[in-house]
């Protein structure tokens, strides 16, 4: 048993979120990450955007916020800018950070700012309706792609690897377990840190898609599972339709605001 | 809240059915068939199958599930 309630502001609850959806299981596995890096409540400031995954901040007992569509990494990158002690912890969603806030998402990562993203994917907007996103995969139907989905879909790992992150990696909701050492891993990390989660969206995107039930959902992440290691000696052709999960990125770069406090020491010690 | 306690195992497992919304998760995943439906909630059916695995726990998305394995509380309580 874990104690979650420390972390939960329990006036809140039940979660809005339907009935099987992931979104609830990457809470638990933040929480539990936290409570391993001993984190106090007050030094952890949590920011979202719009959307389901986004509703997280309000359940949650640190600092947070709950800012526009698309633009949480920018708040963050203010609050990290003036407060550097804090953790911060992006939550957001495959369309509030790749299609709304894309360019603040390539950007975050360029500048590698010590920034934790955790990024739930579950294919398609859910809370607005079932609308094609950027990670909607090629032949799936949305709301807006009654006869499939005919545009190419982001590979939102891979974008922030291109882009300059720190530590990048990818995880499903099925594997808590490794998605929450990720997490703990991702928050240590000096850095832009990614942690894509695959969430299953059972009413939006498995109804339409007829994926089945939310227990389907998450045994196909289980079958459909690739570690990193194993997928390196696969053919692309093998790889389709396939999830690469493990850690893609884990390197040392300057870290913006590190930078920006040597540069600001500099100019004193000139004068 | 429905509490049963183990026989063989001293386990504990408590649903909270207020926010329990029956996705089914905990009872398909659980390796030793311990839990099951009813009336569109979640149930303890067989305790004494419980081995303390915590899988239920670790993926209920709705924190409805706490289970305590009372060996384990009792050793970190010395």
């Amino acid at each position: 048993m874990f104690n979650y309630d420390q972390y939960l502001r329990l006036n809140k609850f039940p979660l809005i979120w339907c009935s099987g959806c992931g979104d609830g299981i990457v809470l638990k596995s933040m929480l539990r990450a936290i409570h391993k890096l001993g984190i106090n409540k007050d030094e952890m400031c949590m920011v979202s955007g719009i959307g389901c995954s986004s509703r997280l901040t309000g359940y949650v007992d640190f600092n947070t916020l709950h800012t526009t569509h698309g633009r949480a990494l920018t708040f963050a990158t203010g609050i990290k800018m003036a407060n550097p002690k804090l953790h911060v912890v992006v939550v957001t969603g495959d369309g509030d950070a790749t299609a709304i806030g894309g360019n603040h998402y390539i950007h975050a990562a360029r500048r590698n700012i010590d920034i934790t993203v955790i990024l739930f994917n579950n294919f398609i907007y859910g809370m607005t309706g079932g609308q094609v996103s950027p990670t909607t995969p090629k032949g799936k139907r949305a709301s807006t792609a009654p006869y499939g989905n005919f545009e190419n879909a982001f590979n939102i790992s891979g974008l922030a690897q291109a882009a300059g992150a720190s530590y990048v990696a990818r995880a499903t909701v099925y594997n808590a377990v490794q998605l929450e050492k990720y997490i703990q891993r991702a928050i240590e990390k000096k850095g832009f840190s990614l942690v894509e989660v695959l969430s299953p969206c059972p009413t939006a995107y498995g109804r339409r898609n007829r994926e089945g039930t939310p227990v389907d959902m998450i045994l196909h992440q289980k079958e459909n599972s690739i570690p990193v290691s194993k997928a390196e000696s696969m053919t692309p052709e093998e790889l389709e339709g396939k999830i690469i999960t493990g850690v893609l990125v884990d390197t040392e770069r300057p870290e913006c605001r590190t930078e920006y406090q040597r540069l600001i020491d500099h100019l004193k010690e000139e004068k | 809240m429905s509490e049963q306690k183990a026989k063989k195992k001293d386990v504990t497992i408590t649903i909270n059915e207020a926010w329990c919304k029956g996705c089914v998760i905990c009872v398909e995943l659980c390796p030793e068939s311990v839990l099951e439906m009813r009336s569109g909630k979640a149930k303890v059916a067989h305790l004494d199958q419980c081995s303390a695995c915590m899988l239920c726990e670790l993926r209920c998305p709705d924190f409805a599930i706490v289970v305590v394995d009372n060996s384990k509380v009792d050793q970190s309580s010395e």
